[in-house]
C-alpha cells in the first residue's frame, strides 16, 4: 500500500486537518497535489455463502467467491475500509435480544481479514435509544476493532431527545457534524441527515449542509472517486417506508459530474444497490436484525421470525478496496454466519 | 429504563391513563376518523409505523393516549409545537396528552417523519 507518486496520502488521524466546514484555500492545495488520475472504486460484496459482486463500468456482476480474501482484487488494493451500520444497542427483542454479541461477531469479522482495514465507517444508529449507556457499549466494542480509526455519522436512533448533541460530543467530528477528508486520493464526505426532520418528509440534509457540500465538491477534479456516507438512504428508495431523504437530489446534482460517485448508507437493515449515471448506492447490513424487503408485509422494523438459526446470514459487514489503475472499485458484503 | 420513568409520568402527573385493552384498539384500527365523548380517553395505537387511526377527533379537555406496539421506539411531536413532545416511546410505552383548547393539532413521529397523524379538538 505504497501512495503512487505524487499522491497526497491522508491518514484518518489526518482527518482534523483535513475537515472542511467552509471553503478554504489550504484544502485546494492539498487538492491540487492529489493525482488527477482517473481512478475508479471496485465494489465487490461476498456473502456468507460467497457471492462476490464486482461492479465494472456501473453493472453490478455477481460471482462465486472460494474464500474471505481470495480475490486477487484484494491483495491489490492500496487502501480498504469496512462499512458497519446499525448496531441498535440496547435492542432487546426478537429476533436478536443480543446485538452487543452480533457487533462483536461482526468486528470478529473484520479482524480475521488478511489485511486489517485502513478505517471503519459506522453509518449511524449506535443505539436502539440514544441512551449514555448504550453510546458506552457501542464505543467500548468498537475499540477492539483493528482499525486506526472508526468514522461515524448518527442515525435518527442516535438523536432522540437532544438532536444529537451526546452522539456529537462522543463520536462527532467537525463542527456542524457533517465533514470530508481525503484519504488515499478518494474524497470522503459524511453527511447528516437525520436532524431537523419535517413532518411528512423522509431524511433531510438541510440548506445549510447543502451550501456546505456545494462548496465542498466546487474545487475538486471530476476524477477524483467519491464516497458520500449517511444513515438514511440518500435515494428514494421506499417513500411510503420513510426510506428515502428528501433533498438529495440536489446534493447529487453536485455530484453527478464526477466520474466515480461511491454512496453508502445504512437504515434499511438489508443490501440495496442502484446505479444512476455514474454514482453507485448502496445501503448495508444491520449488525443487529434484517427488516423486511421494501414493501414487503405490514411496515418496516425488525424481522421476528427467522427460520432456524438463520440471523447471522442477514447480518453482516461491507468491506471497500480501492484498487488504483483498474476500470473498478470494489465493496464486499460478508455476512455473520 | 424508559418504562420505568413513562410510570413515573403517568403516576406523579396522571396525564396518561391505563394502555387501551386490546378490544379498543381492533375496533378503532379501521376507523378513519372516531368521535369521542367528552372528558373521554382516547388511545391511538402505533403500529407498523403509522398512527391509528390517522384523525381523530375529540371534544375539548379530552386526554389523548398514544400507545407504541411496535419493537421500533417512536415519537409524538406536535408539528407546530403545540403541545409537549413525548420522550421516546419503546414498545409498549405510551404517552397522554389533554388537549383543552378547539383547534387541528397535527403531530409526526420525529425520528420517522413520514409518519403523521392529526387530531381534531372540538
Amino acid at each position: 500500500m505504497v501512495p503512487a507518486e505524487g499522491d497526497r496520502m491522508r491518514k484518518p488521524g489526518d482527518i482534523e486537518d483535513t475537515v472542511v466546514s467552509n471553503g478554504d484555500d489550504s484544502r485546494e492545495l492539498q487538492r491540487d497535489r492529489t493525482a488527477p488520475r482517473r481512478q475508479f472504486l471496485k465494489c465487490m460484496a461476498w456473502a456468507g455463502a460467497g457471492t462476490l459482486f464486482l461492479m465494472k463500468g456501473g453493472v453490478l456482476q455477481a460471482k462465486a467467491l472460494d474464500a474471505l480474501g481470495g480475490d486477487a482484487s484484494a491483495r491489490d488494493a492500496s487502501f480498504s475500509f469496512v462499512q458497519v451500520s446499525d448496531s441498535h444497542i440496547g435492542f432487546s427483542k426478537d429476533p436478536n435480544p443480543d446485538p452487543v454479541a452480533t457487533l462483536q461477531q461482526a468486528i470478529g469479522k473484520i479482524n480475521a481479514q488478511q489485511r486489517s482495514p485502513d478505517f471503519i465507517i459506522h453509518t449511524g444508529d449506535l443505539t436502539h435509544l440514544s441512551k449514555p449507556e448504550q453510546f458506552d457499549t457501542l464505543a467500548e466494542v468498537m475499540k477492539g476493532a483493528k482499525a486506526k480509526q472508526t468514522l461515524y455519522v448518527p442515525g435518527e436512533h442516535d438523536v432522540i431527545g437532544d438532536n444529537g448533541k451526546e452522539f456529537f460530543r462522543r463520536f462527532g467530528t467537525g463542527n456542524a457534524g457533517w465533514y470530508s477528508y481525503d484519504y488515499g486520493g478518494a474524497h470522503f464526505v459524511a453527511l447528516v441527515n437525520v436532524l431537523n426532520l419535517q413532518a411528512g418528509g423522509l431524511g433531510r440534509l438541510g440548506a445549510d449542509q447543502l451550501a456546505w457540500l456545494k462548496q465542498d465538491l466546487a474545487g475538486l477534479s471530476a476524477s477524483m472517486p467519491i464516497v458520500v456516507f449517511a444513515h438514511m438512504p440518500l435515494w428514494n428508495l421506499y417513500q411510503q417506508w420513510g426510506w428515502g431523504t428528501d433533498d438529495s437530489a440536489q446534493a447529487m446534482d453536485y455530484l453527478k459530474r464526477f466520474g466515480s460517485v461511491t454512496v453508502l448508507n445504512g437504515h434499511i437493515h438489508q443490501i440495496q444497490q442502484k446505479v444512476e449515471g455514474n454514482i453507485t448506492f448502496h445501503t448495508a447490513r444491520s449488525t443487529a436484525y434484517p427488516q423486511p424487503s421494501p414493501g414487503v408485509g405490514p411496515g418496516p422494523g425488525p424481522m421476528k421470525d427467522l427460520a432456524g438459526n438463520s440471523l447471522a446470514s442477514y447480518l453482516g459487514v461491507r468491506s471497500v478496496q480501492h484498487v488504483r489503475g483498474r476500470h473498478d472499485l470494489a465493496i464486499t458484503e460478508e455476512v455473520l454466519g | 429504563m424508559l418504562a420505568a420513568t413513562m410510570a413515573v409520568v403517568v403516576c406523579s402527573t396522571s396525564h396518561a391513563g391505563t394502555p387501551a385493552s386490546r378490544s379498543e384498539i381492533a375496533n378503532t384500527a379501521h376507523a378513519s376518523m372516531v368521535q369521542a365523548p367528552a372528558m373521554q380517553k382516547t388511545a391511538i395505537t402505533i403500529r407498523n409505523f403509522a398512527f391509528e387511526p390517522a384523525t381523530l377527533s375529540v371534544s375539548a379537555g379530552s386526554k389523548v393516549v398514544w400507545i407504541n406496539r411496535d419493537d421500533e421506539p417512536h415519537l409524538v411531536v406536535s408539528a407546530g409545537g403545540q403541545f409537549p413532545a413525548s420522550p421516546a416511546l419503546d414498545t409498549d410505552d405510551s404517552y397522554a396528552t389533554v388537549f383543552s383548547k378547539p383547534g387541528t393539532y397535527t403531530y409526526f413521529c420525529s425520528i420517522h417523519p413520514h409518519m403523521v397523524g392529526t387530531i381534531i379538538v372540538k
